[in-house]
């Protein structure tokens, strides 16, 4: 079977020369959860990001679905990656939820009754549809952060990307994420912190530390391993 | 958007809030440009301004009291007029036993009488057009796109840098600094340099974000209703009787 997301020896530096990630290899099957865990500047956001070409690697490479991440191939994989970003008020930008719902599928060519049908879909995927015309600043956080999701979940993507979903949410948003998360049958990589929610979300993990995977396997075995959490920080 | 947009925003159901907003940014404009061209030694075209002004009102369901505090943003500008007639040339004539200037008084007069009816024409705007419809009325009105990208960040993101900017002021008041005195200005500017840097970075997060939703620099559109012909036509009626009074005070001054 085709990978969902397979990462290939992939190193990225900055331009300050700080190498974030160093012959990261990754396969994740199509409608697996994996989390992506690690402390503060282990590379995961940066990992994310090259995942939909908003970076470019040094070396290696990033296969999505069977298709190489390349120049050539830059838009689809985008249309095909959602990446939904830790704070939505950098993500929710437009004057209404509805209309930055549109914006990606619209960028990616869908016009008329299908992006409306698109619109409406994710906005009724994530319990929105009664607020498709709020200003994003009239939302709580939890809101924003559903409507963020939906924003992606309009351009239909085979792989949605969610940076730390769970930051900042009271408990009752935390859960109608987690339900709303929990239905979708789309491959989930999630970058957190929050080992609970990634318990609760996911059925593998990998721990980023250095720029290095250096674990990988069930969850509950890594959530599980004190000694491997303590060690690279996350307990 | 709330904060800021609902201090201007009056929403209503009239012909004139349902109206699309790229007809209503024209029609404004010319309008504002006719009022600033008619000669202002004459008193009766802006008289004529104002009833119309009025009437729309009236018809958009815009109450005086609404508009009147709103329109307290020219005061610099009628304080400037008012100062005009005193140092203004000659010929003088004298008023209540003091010695004005004509010129100065007919200078008064235009910026007076032109700066309200214009500010008036933008509240009117304003009131009756809801800020989630620029961006694609801009877009219709073939505005460069990295014009209508700055706008629609402006629109969504002055109330979020406004709030980032009240807690930075709470936190630092929080911790002794009374931003009163002199002596700590030092610590309002470093939170204004602070809150420069933290909207660059926003706006990097933003423009990846945008990036990986397929942006290419333009705004696409979604759920706005483009203008009709008779919506046009109407409001061309309006520019064009503006420009008929216009042309009749230049006919006869």
């Amino acid at each position: 079977m085709t990978a969902a997301v397979r990462v290939v020896d992939l190193s990225y530096a900055y331009p300050d020369g700080h190498a974030a990630l160093d012959s990261v290899s990754l396969d994740i099957a199509p409608g697996e959860r994996v989390a992506v865990l690690g402390p503060n500047g282990a590379g995961k956001s940066t990992l994310m990001l090259q995942l939909n070409g908003v970076l470019t690697a040094t070396s290696g490479e990033v296969h999505i679905g069977g298709t190489l991440l390349q120049r050539s191939t830059v838009r689809t994989i985008r249309e095909r990656v959602g990446l939904v970003f830790q704070d939505p008020d950098d993500q929710l930008f437009m004057p209404t939820v509805a209309q930055d719902v549109a914006f990606g599928p619209a960028n990616f060519g869908v016009r008329g009754d299908e992006l409306t049908r698109r619109v409406d879909e994710a906005l009724a995927a994530v319990d929105m549809t009664d607020r498709a015309d709020r200003s994003p600043t009239q939302l709580s956080l939890g809101e924003r952060r559903r409507a963020a999701l939906a924003t992606v979940l309009a351009c239909r993507p085979d792989v949605l990307v969610l940076d730390e979903p769970s930051a900042n949410l009271d408990p009752l948003a935390r859960r109608e994420l987690a339900d709303v998360l929990l239905a979708l049958t789309t491959t989930i990589v999630m970058v957190t912190h929050d080992l609970g929610y990634a318990a609760q979300l996911c059925v593998r993990a990998v721990i980023l530390d250095g720029g290095r995977i250096v674990a990988d396997g069930p969850i509950g075995d890594i959530v599980g391993d004190a000694a491997l959490l303590r060690t690279h920080r996350l307990a | 958007m709330t904060g800021t947009h609902q201090r201007l925003y009056l929403p209503g159901d009239s012909a004139l809030h349902r109206a699309p907003a790229e007809v209503k940014i024209v029609a404004a404009v010319a309008v504002v440009f006719v009022i600033v061209a008619t000669p202002r030694e004459l008193v009766w075209p802006f008289a004529c301004y104002g009833i119309g002004l009025a009437a729309v009102w009236r018809w958009a369901g815009i109450p005086l009291r609404w508009t009147a505090p709103r329109m307290l943003i020219e005061l610099p500008f009628v304080v400037l007029a008012l100062l005009l007639p005193f140092g203004g040339g000659d010929p003088r004539i004298d008023v209540l036993g003091l010695s004005l200037s004509q010129p100065g008084l007919q200078a008064a007069w235009g910026i007076v009488a032109k700066g309200t009816l214009g500010v008036g024409v933008s509240l009117t705007i304003a009131a009756t057009t809801d800020v989630r419809d620029l961006p694609g009325a801009l877009s219709r009105l073939r505005v460069p796109a990295m014009i209508v990208t700055v706008v629609t960040l402006l629109l969504r993101y002055v109330d979020v840098l406004v709030d980032e900017a009240a807690r930075m002021r709470l936190a630092r008041i929080s911790r002794g600094d009374d931003p009163r005195t002199l002596r700590q200005a030092g610590a309002t500017a470093r939170g204004v340099g602070s809150l420069f840097l933290r909207s660059y970075e926003r706006g990097e997060r933003v423009h990846v974000a945008m990036l990986s939703r397929g942006f290419t620099g333009a705004m696409p559109e979604f759920g706005a209703a483009t203008a009709t012909r008779v919506q046009w036509v109407a409001a061309g009626a309006v520019v064009v009787a503006t420009v008929a009074v216009c042309a009749a005070a230049w006919v006869t001054r």
